[in-house]
């Protein structure tokens, strides 16, 4: 690369040029982006999941809560069965509701308990972890054990017992699952910050006399921004994950609410006539988690080209 | 090394301490312990009663170290719904839990340290992507679902596998995969990212250039170095797979610790949650600084900083 930078340089075109023939480190960037099969399938996924969600009342063909049983369990359009038809695609499960309704109400709740999880543990786990980095010393020590001691207590159980003791609704499940995840960000923008605080613009930055919060806000936190986006979707699919295992375990989101986990959970009995109950919600699962991996996958191979390997 | 192993003690205590006081105050989480204890039906009377012969009365400070002291000399309490000591619950059932993660940890090595191996000698091949998709795909299955599919699959529909219980070693096949499969694509990237680093170091071309035979390269000189992370990685993973197990468990109806914390959260039997999380804590404590331990003897950079 660097030769090549020299090679131009050894031409010496007009310097107009010269800004046409080498694209701006943002246009690499984007060019990296549309390049990488990963990303875009994530990003492509991602963007259809959450437009099924916005537009879940719009799109859902039935009442995802209405129960009728005199139409339950007609399986899927893809069954040869007589009863299949294209007014329940997905078919329905065994109280007689319309198993697509209810999947994409479902992202609704995947999402929704994703994002908001994963910002409520995000500026947990940034917040220490960015202040052990950049403070070290006593600091550093404190947030050590502290990670450790999270670390230390086991997440599913701890989860299940606390919700078990509390009382389970939606905002209990996300706050729950929001303050026992934010080791990953900690650990990871403790260390970021380590490297990024003894660079020289940050030295320079104190030796001018900005104040402590300007630097951290200012000067170090947009260098560790690509971290945190990626650390960022590592959580959110953990916490999507969590989720689903707490509703399939009864002690997440409640019924009726169509949660994923809890379809999959309701499924479960009827899984010897009819698997696709399970199969269904069980593969929606599986892409949403999916494409946010290979969404944060992609995002680091871009950022950072050298961590490939 | 001993000032080593002193000073990360010191800290594996301190940190145990912590999580006892945290255990601990599980308890008052659903508001007055006693209430709850007593049921609706309740008097005032009966609900005194409880608070006294259960010690609820006490101050707070003195009630933690009334039950840190029982629970150092293996008193964990009494179970409200067993009517039994805890202790000899939990111990009855860890042996299960134990041998599911032992044999969890060992498909997933088995699986991965090879996979990584292999990516690692011919980086960006076939094998190398296989490799990659497999730990991409591991990722986003979630374990719970992935225990159904194979019990749909190889228990119903081949009956190749028993589906539930805990009788004989068929019973801990499909379990141990359900719970150590998520662990591979980890344990894969380390062992891929060690060896290629490795295998471009300069004590290799050495051993290349003596002449030495490839197996003996890889396994004697370049293996042996690389799997140094890879040890606390698993130790540590296999802490997280006994908190985990808690869904297998109940899936494939696994007698093990798992069920046992997934019952009595569901019967709300505080003492029992609190044992199984203090003793689930405190063996991952133990793990990671047996790891540690470890590391610090194999690679003595660690000793020193």
């Amino acid at each position: 690369m660097s030769e090549a930078v020299q090679d131009t340089n050894a031409q010496k075109p007009p310097i107009a040029d010269r800004t046409i023939e080498e694209p701006s480190p943002a246009e690499r960037a984007r060019k990296r982006m549309f390049g990488h099969f990963g990303f875009m399938f994530g990003a492509i996924v991602l963007l259809g999941i959450l437009a099924i969600a916005f537009l879940a009342p719009l799109i859902s063909p039935h009442d995802p809560l209405d129960q009728q049983l005199a139409r339950k369990l007609i399986p899927p359009i893809w069954h040869d069965s007589p009863k299949a038809t294209w007014v329940h695609p997905l078919g329905t499960d065994q109280f007689g509701r319309d198993y697509l309704s209810r999947l994409i109400h479902g992202s609704q709740i995947s999402l929704l308990i994703g994002f908001a999880a994963m910002l409520i543990s995000g500026v947990i786990g940034t917040a220490i972890g960015v202040a052990a980095g950049y403070f070290g010393g006593k600091v550093d020590m404190v947030v050590n054990f502290v990670i450790t001691t999270r670390l230390s207590l086991p997440v599913v159980l701890v989860a299940l017992a606390v919700v078990s003791l509390v009382g389970n609704s939606l905002w209990i499940v996300i706050c729950v699952l929001g303050l026992l995840i934010w080791d990953r960000f900690a650990v990871v923008m403790r260390s970021t910050t380590q490297q990024v605080r003894n660079l020289d613009y940050v030295a320079a930055a104190q030796a001018i006399g900005c104040s402590t919060p300007r630097i951290i806000f200012a000067e170090i936190m947009p260098n560790i921004v690509n971290n945190l986006i990626v650390v960022a979707t590592v959580e959110m699919a953990h916490a999507i994950i969590l989720e689903a295992a707490l509703s399939f375990l009864g002690l997440g989101v409640q019924p009726p609410a169509p949660s994923w986990g809890l379809m999959i959970a309701e499924g479960k009995n009827h899984m010897l006539f009819d698997p696709w109950l399970v199969g269904i919600p069980g593969t929606a699962l599986f892409i949403l988690i999916l494409s946010i991996n290979l969404l944060g996958d992609g995002m680091r191979d871009i950022t950072a080209p050298e961590n490939r390997n | 090394m001993l000032i080593y192993a002193l000073k990360r003690l010191s800290i594996a205590l301190l940190v145990a301490v912590t999580v006892s006081l945290l255990t601990f105050s599980m308890i008052y989480l659903s508001g007055d312990p006693a209430m709850a204890l007593a049921g609706e039906s309740a008097t005032q009377q009966d609900i005194e009663n409880i608070r006294r012969v259960y010690g609820y009365d006490q101050p707070i400070i003195v009630q933690y170290f009334n039950w840190l002291a029982n629970a150092l000399q293996g008193d964990l309490g009494h179970s409200h719904y067993l009517k039994t000591e805890v202790s000899n619950v939990i111990f009855a059932r860890l042996p299960v839990t134990m041998t599911l993660g032992a044999c969890a940890l060992g498909f997933a090595l088995c699986l991965s340290i090879p996979l990584g191996v292999l990516a690692a000698m011919r980086p960006n091949t076939l094998i190398d992507r296989f490799a990659l998709t497999l730990a991409v795909i591991g990722q986003a299955l979630p374990s719970f679902w992935f225990a159904l599919i194979m019990i749909f699959l190889f228990g119903v529909s081949l009956r190749w596998l028993p589906i539930t219980g805990s009788a004989s070693w068929m019973n801990f096949i499909m379990p141990s995969i359900a719970l150590g499969y998520y662990v591979t694509p980890a344990v894969m990237r380390l062992t891929r990212a060690g060896m290629i680093e490795v295998l471009s170091s300069d004590y290799i071309r050495t051993a290349r250039a003596k002449g030495l035979r490839p197996s003996v390269v890889l396994f004697k000189h370049a293996l042996r170095n690389a799997i140094i992370p890879v040890v606390s990685l698993a130790a540590v993973q296999f802490g997280f797979m006994l908190g985990g197990s808690i869904v297998i468990e109940t899936i494939f109806a696994i007698n093990g610790l798992g069920q046992l914390a997934w019952e009595s959260i569901l019967r709300a039997d505080l003492p029992m949650m609190q044992a199984i999380v203090l003793v689930l804590s405190c063996f991952y404590i133990v793990l990671t600084f047996l790891a540690d331990l470890l590391n610090a003897f194999l690679d003595p950079r660690i000793r020193v900083s």
